[in-house]
């Protein structure tokens, strides 16, 4: 059910304390299935600078204001950015080389 | 919202009746998303505690102390009040009976919303003696307080019906008189007691603070468990709702 938008307050993604310790993959699930249409967590992201590829839900998920920063374990590298804006849905991938995503994956 | 049911002095469930819902997988969760009057919304997950067998939906909401969203689930919300919902969702930390066992299931405060969902699932489909043993479960449940513990009676219940299903508590800050369980946060020693050893290929499901799931899970793979087997789920510093 996606429709009403916040007026003027952004909306507060995920976590009550967003400039605290980090979460994970499983966080970024809600916002990642306004882009995706399978679910996004079981699928597997290769990093673009360390070259490990894992399971986005074992990524590290750090939330701010306006979205999150998903970041390798390994290396700590930024592989994605999602930001929501009253207007749209901001979505940076380009530290994952690859995302394969299971044709099962409802 | 169909009923609200008191669980701790600090957690109360909520069980919706949520039309058009079309099913889900124990581990997944929903996003709930509030509008205040003004038009100010707030969004956070929950992990769905009830097993896909049940009808009514059921979330278990634990009151944060400076949360924004949590005291209005926890205290303000009445039966008959309406949620808006986004969900089922979550492919990874999910579990279903086909992914197999032994079971090893590790959380901390609300972190055992999912595990309690996976545990209901496998008590709802295993009927039989023989079924439950070829897939056994252990939980190993981290509170500050024996009042604090969600679901205590129910894992209490399930625990003394199933031979196969092994709970243990740990009370990390107070303990009752006469309290023989473990004392202290969970840790290597407690883990390797607890735990089925590597070998037999357990599957793993931690799910608490993110420095729970951090030492549980980066233990059990120093122990020697496969990290494909061992999913975790982060709550965050404080473990209340993600």
């Amino acid at each position: 059910m996606k429709g009403a938008k916040s007026k003027s307050r952004e909306s507060v993604i995920a976590g009550e304390r967003l400039d605290a310790r980090h979460m994970d993959g499983n966080a970024a699930a809600g916002i990642l299935s306004e882009v995706f249409v399978p679910d996004l967590t079981a699928a597997r992201a290769k990093c673009v600078g360390c070259g490990v590829t894992r399971e986005i839900g074992t990524l590290m998920v750090y939330a701010h204001g306006m979205g999150m920063v998903v970041r390798c374990p390994g290396c700590d590298r930024v592989m994605m950015r999602l930001a929501r804006t009253p207007t749209h849905i901001w979505l940076d991938s380009t530290g994952a080389t690859s995302i394969v995503i299971s044709r099962d994956a409802s | 919202m169909i009923e609200i049911v008191a669980e701790t002095p600090r957690t109360r469930t909520l069980l919706l009746d949520v039309p058009g819902w079309p099913g889900h997988r124990a581990g997944q969760h929903v996003d709930v998303r509030l509008t205040a009057e003004d038009g100010y919304q707030a969004e956070r997950s929950y992990s769905i505690a009830s097993p896909p067998e049940e009808p009514r939906l059921s979330l278990t909401v634990e009151r944060l102390t400076d949360g924004e969203v949590s005291p209005y689930l926890s205290e303000v919300l009445h039966a008959g009040d309406t949620l808006e919902l986004r969900g089922p969702i979550g492919g990874y930390f999910v579990w279903d009976i086909p992914a197999g066992g032994p079971l090893l299931l590790v959380g901390g405060g609300s972190g055992i919303v999912p595990l309690m969902a996976i545990l209901r699932h496998r008590n709802a489909v295993l009927g039989t003696a023989k079924e439950r043993h070829r897939l056994p479960a252990r939980l190993l449940y981290s509170s500050r307080r024996w009042d604090e513990v969600i679901y205590r009676d129910e894992l209490a219940r399930l625990a003394e019906e199933d031979p196969s299903l092994e709970v243990r508590h740990t009370l990390t800050r107070e303990q009752p008189e006469g309290w023989t369980g473990f004392r202290r946060r969970i840790d290597r020693e407690m883990l390797e007691e607890v735990a089925w050893p590597a070998s037999e290929q357990p599957r793993v499901f931690v799910c608490g603070p993110t420095p729970l799931v951090e030492t549980v899970s980066t233990t059990l793979v120093d122990l020697g468990h496969q990290p494909a087997l061992v999913k975790t789920e982060r709550f965050g510093p404080t473990g209340g709702a993600i």
